[in-house]
């Protein structure tokens, strides 16, 4: 559904090319991981995919087509159209990413308002829909708050639920989880399977953390330095990574997983009451239980 | 809205602590009122009688909040040198300069708030340079100056009001005299304008780098969505308060401008009232203006909290 073709950026105040050629395609229906240091250009290539590029401070060759319509090049009338629409996004900071001043349920609307008639309380019922979906406890009541009312992890879900309102065919998330907290962060990630395998949203997932994308996705590719150097399905790269870049990623993580065994047990136990006490503190409905086994390894690689 | 009315609270105390240390401060350096009234050579038993008139033999509490009512009777003393009701003389010069400074607020609010806004979104290249520079240019002429420019230019040579001859709000001739007030109300407004203008669009600016607004374009927002639905009211908190000070500094910087162009505003009495050592005028005025920067201030306050939901914390809900 997604294609890049042979994708460059070189941002005009920098040396290296920020991309600098890259092919992947995103198939209907999957989560394709994207790996890779701070710096290698995966933010940037999500920008590129959502058309938010800031186009005149950098130069920009290549394809990418969303079914057939080209991304990349496309006039921004067109794009506003892809915006929202067909393609969702998901920031790495839900706190900023929010506009401080508007009502939480109204941004989850807000796609609504732009890209269908609908009048104000059939946006505001589709919403609230959305807003459950992503399991917020009491939707209704929450449309008419504010986002610094909200939990780190009850903002992103709103964030979610913004993004997926209008039923875009891909979801790109930024390392929607890297600012929230272990258990949250499981939970998240819980919700993300379920909207992938319930609504059919193809996602790209950005992350620092090969763990977290191990869980996630089938397929992952690895980025270095604006370049991917290794793409495949998750579990072959883990087995057999071929690059000395991967290997050394996937090298970095069963140190820590081993160091981290010793306190297994007891951390387990810990974090599954954590976990209890953070949903009935955040309103989160009860849908990751796999929550206390992810906190087990939840180490990263950054 | 416990907030606001905890605001406004505060505002109410920080008006009675100005008040108190200015009265108590007069108190101090103006020495007998009786002895200024009556001079020098007065009989021991009329300076007794004047101090009784006055309520000078009352405690001092009591003789400030009597005088603190003053302000709403309208009782606030003698004048020294006018030999009048301090109220009375210093009522149509309030209005005056009101009048001028409301004229100066409307001027600059109408002018520097879409100029403010045209200049965040042109800030590169040619237009840029062309506002830094206007701004800058707007910011260095004085008051005074351009007053007497207008003076002359607008006054003596195109004669469309007479400097130094103030017709009154209230006579015949009310429309030369807004006219009259028009003028210097300008004069006041070109630095402000500028200044204005300058933390507009750098506010401006600034809130377009929030990531929020990157939010707003991934929802298929246009620049005009953008701007209107997010940008404008998160510049508008800064924009509130920095006009509200505008407010308040307008009408200390009334004083000048009343000079250039002979208008009877409190600030020409200030003057006249400072030279002559007639304290009862000059308390009055003093406290006047401190209740003007403080009124400012609030009302500031209470409509921020209005537009931002994280100001309304403080008084818990
Ligand atoms: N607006 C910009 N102007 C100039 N350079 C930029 C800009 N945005 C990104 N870059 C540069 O592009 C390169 C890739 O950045 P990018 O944000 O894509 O990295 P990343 O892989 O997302 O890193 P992180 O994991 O830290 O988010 C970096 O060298 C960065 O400095
Ligand atoms: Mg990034």
């Amino acid at each position: 559904m997604l294609e890049i073709r042979d994708l460059h950026v070189q941002f005009h105040n920098r040396d290296r090319e920020a991309v600098a050629g890259i092919s992947l395609t995103i198939r209907d229906g999957e989560i394709l991981g994207l790996v890779g240091e701070s710096g290698s250009g995966k933010t940037v290539t999500a920008m590129s995919i959502a058309g938010l590029l800031p186009r005149k401070q950098c130069d920009y060759q290549g394809d990418i087509l969303l079914d057939g319509d080209d991304l990349l090049h496309a006039q921004r009338a067109l794009l506003r159209q892809m915006h929202g629409k067909k393609i969702g996004v998901v920031f790495q900071d839900p706190m900023s990413a929010m506009d401080p001043l508007m009502k939480v349920g109204e941004q989850v609307a807000e796609v609504l308002r732009i890209h269908t008639d609908m009048d104000a309380a059939q946006r505001r019922a589709e919403a609230v829909r959305a807003m459950a979906l992503v399991e917020l406890q009491d939707p209704e009541s929450l449309y008419d708050k504010y986002p610094h009312e909200l939990s780190g992890g009850m903002q992103q879900r709103a964030m979610i639920a913004s993004a997926i309102v209008i039923r875009p065919s891909l979801l790109l998330l930024d390392e929607p989880t890297t600012a929230l907290d272990v258990t949250i962060q499981a939970q998240i990630l819980e919700l993300l399977k379920k909207l992938n395998r319930e609504e059919h949203i193809s996602m790209l997932f950005i992350s620092h953390n090969l763990n977290v994308v191990r869980k996630l996705c089938a397929r992952v590719a690895v980025m270095q330095r604006g370049l991917i150097v290794e793409e495949g399905e998750t579990e072959k790269i883990f087995r057999h990574p071929q690059h000395p870049y991967t290997k050394h990623l996937i090298e970095a993580i069963p140190t820590r997983e081993s160091a981290r065994r010793v306190k297994g047990e007891r951390r387990a136990k810990k974090a599954a009451e954590a976990t209890a006490a953070a949903k009935a503190a955040q309103g989160a409905a009860p849908s990751a239980s796999a929550a206390s086994a992810e906190t087990r390894e939840e180490g990263g690689i950054r | 809205m416990k907030s606001a009315a905890k605001r406004a609270g505060l505002c109410i105390v920080t008006m009675l602590i100005v008040s108190f240390l200015a009265y108590a401060a007069f108190a101090l350096i103006s020495g007998d009122p009786a002895q200024t009234l009556l001079g020098t050579d007065a009989t021991p038993e009329r300076l007794e009688q004047m101090r009784h008139q006055l309520g000078l033999d009352q405690p001092f509490m009591v003789r400030y909040l009597k005088w603190l009512l003053g302000f709403f009777t309208g009782d606030l003393g003698i004048s020294y040198s006018y030999r009048q009701t301090v109220w009375s003389l210093i009522a149509p010069k309030i209005e005056v300069t009101l009048c001028m400074a409301l004229i100066s607020f409307v001027v600059i609010v109408a002018i520097s708030i879409p100029a403010g806004i045209l200049a965040a979104q042109r800030s590169n290249g040619k237009s840029g340079l062309l506002s830094t520079g206007l701004i800058q240019l707007g910011m260095a002429v004085p008051p005074f100056f351009t007053g007497i420019l207008v003076s002359w230019g607008c006054g003596i040579v195109m004669k469309w009001f007479t400097p130094g001859d103030f017709p009154g709000l209230h006579s015949a001739k009310a429309a030369t005299a807004l006219r009259h007030l028009f003028f210097a109300a300008v004069c006041i407004a070109i630095p402000r304008i500028a200044m204005t203008v300058r933390m507009l669009r750098s506010t401006v600016i600034g809130e377009m780098n929030r990531s929020y607004v990157r939010t707003a374009i991934s929802r298929g927002n246009d620049r005009r969505g953008v701007f209107l639905r997010h940008v404008l009211k998160n510049s508008l908190v800064p924009t509130v308060t920095f006009l509200a000070q505008t407010m308040a500094e307008i009408v200390g910087g009334s004083i000048v401008v009343e000079q250039v162009f002979g208008i009877p505003g409190i600030g020409r009495l200030l003057v006249a009232s400072i030279s002559n050592r007639d304290y009862p005028v000059v308390q009055a005025l003093v406290v006047i203006m401190a209740f003007w920067v403080v009124l400012a201030g609030t009302a500031a306050d209470l409509i921020n909290q209005r537009i931002d939901p994280r100001l309304r914390l403080g008084g818990g809900e």
